[in-house]
């Protein structure tokens, strides 16, 4: 288990191999297609983001709605591949580590290898457990959006599993080639 | 005649959608269990353990057990012996919007595919009605995720395909969407009737019991075999690579025309959602 804290050193990430498990403490924040979308309108209009994304963690998730006495509803990540029109602006920002589900483009990969960033997995469904790993939680912009707003979120000890490295390496592809038989 | 009350309706539509979301099948659970101590890859087996333990949490905490508390589907089977007063498709959607709303769920829909503004509620459902003979109401209600949803596909094979045919259209596209539907999964199957009647036949596929088995002997021996083919692709929990990819599947099959073998994939993930009732 290697201790990630966020924002994140950039020459720590760069070290990350696909298959290593992570525990990440600190801020990120959260995004998923609406948001983006948004996001990469602004950089085309060569306006400011509303977060600050360098060295960054995005984490891909649209929680439900937090009961009375929780930080946040439950918040397991959404696929990642959406997201792949929307990567290369953010990286340009000096967005360090996005988090999600599932493969993505081989264009993302070669992304990461470029800006030195890494793809983690969060395990999909397993979304009650990882809120516990949430302490705090806030909208920070786009709240008409609902679930699909930016929330800045304080997270402890958050399991994630790295997928893509900046070396180019692909857990995903490596771990179906050893397992699949037809 | 029986009298159904719409009111009745709403309320145990709201009841259902928010059991579903927080408590996962029993059986269900137990398949997950099953496939966590068979998995042969350690990181997969951990994956597996760590659903279940989600899963019970879940549970425990009343805590919907995805965020994703999907698009309402809900199967109405109505009989011809019983009447109600009233908007039957307001009375479910009604029950969707206090579940959604006063049950801490998530709105996932849009009120059109392209402006994309969240109808905040969650409505509309989809709502499907199947009449019967008898004085039958029953109610069978799913939260459908969108991140399997989005890996389903449907194909218009033809007779000469065959077998090998529909097989191979699974199985492309089960490693297409590798770990994107959340795997271990169930596939829902539709095989036959015309182009829609296959995407609903593999629909109410994913709305039997995960422990049941086809009545239909060609649709059973295909269950088994797609079930034990799709495990060898290697996809595993998570599309982490595994021996353990796939929890059930269901086929569904109806007649079809002379030149048609029309083939739906409902993908389904490991949560397999869904609750259902008689009135």
């Amino acid at each position: 288990m290697i201790k990630l804290t966020a924002p994140v050193d950039p020459e720590q990430i760069k070290k990350l191999r696909a298959g290593d498990i992570v525990s990440i403490s600190g801020i990120i924040y959260t995004a998923r297609d609406a948001a983006h979308k948004r996001l990469c309108e602004l950089l085309a209009r060569g306006e400011q983001l509303p977060i600050d994304v360098r060295n960054g963690i995005m984490y891909y998730v649209g929680p439900t709605p937090a009961k009375p006495g929780r930080a946040i509803g439950s918040a397991g990540p959404t696929s990642s591949y959406r997201m792949d029109p929307y990567t290369e602006p953010l990286l340009k920002q000096g967005l360090k580590v996005m988090i999600g589900k599932g493969s993505r483009s081989n264009e993302v990969k070669k992304l990461l290898c470029e800006y030195g960033a890494v793809y983690l997995s969060a395990i999909g469904g397993a979304a009650a457990s990882i809120s516990e790993t949430i302490k705090k939680c806030e909208v920070v912009t786009y709240e008409d959006l609902g679930a699909e707003a930016i929330h800045r979120l304080e997270v402890q000890d958050f399991y994630a599993i790295v997928t893509y490295d900046s070396e180019g390496n692909d857990l995903l592809e490596q771990g179906v080639e050893k397992y699949r038989k037809i | 005649m029986r009298t159904i009350n719409l009111s009745d309706v709403t309320s145990k539509v709201k009841e259902m959608f928010i059991d579903a979301c927080e408590n996962i099948p029993q059986n269900v659970l137990e398949t997950i269990e099953n496939a966590c101590k068979a998995e042969e890859s350690p990181l997969g087996k951990d994956v597996l353990g760590k659903i279940v333990e989600n899963d019970l949490l879940a549970r425990k905490e009343h805590l919907p057990i995805c965020q994703d508390t999907g698009i309402a589907v809900v199967m109405l089977t109505i009989g011809s012996e019983v009447t109600f007063k009233g908007d039957i498709y307001e009375a479910v959607n009604e029950g969707v919007r206090q579940a959604y709303t006063e049950g801490y769920l998530r709105k996932s829909v849009v009120r059109h595919p392209l402006d994309r503004v969240n109808t905040r509620d969650n409505t509309p459902a989809i709502v499907h009605v199947k009449l019967t003979e008898g004085d039958v109401f029953r109610i069978d209600v799913a939260p459908k995720g969108g991140g399997s949803e989005n890996m389903s596909a449907i194909r218009m094979l033809v007779p000469a395909d065959g077998e090998a045919g529909i097989k191979k259209f699974i199985l492309d596209t089960v490693l297409h969407a590798s770990g994107k539907p959340c795997p271990p999964i169930i596939l829902g199957i539709g095989i036959g009737g015309n182009f829609e009647k296959s995407a609903m036949m593999a629909k109410e596929a994913l709305f039997r019991e995960i422990d049941d088995e086809s009545p239909d002997p060609i649709a059973r021996r295909l269950e088994k075999e797609i079930r034990e083919e799709v495990n060898k692709l290697g996809v595993g929990p998570m599309g982490f690579g595994g021996t353990e990819t796939c929890l059930a599947v269901k086929v569904n099959v109806a007649p079809c025309h002379i030149a048609s073998l029309p083939v739906a994939v409902n993908i389904q993930c490991h949560a397999a959602r869904h609750k259902s009732c008689n009135l």
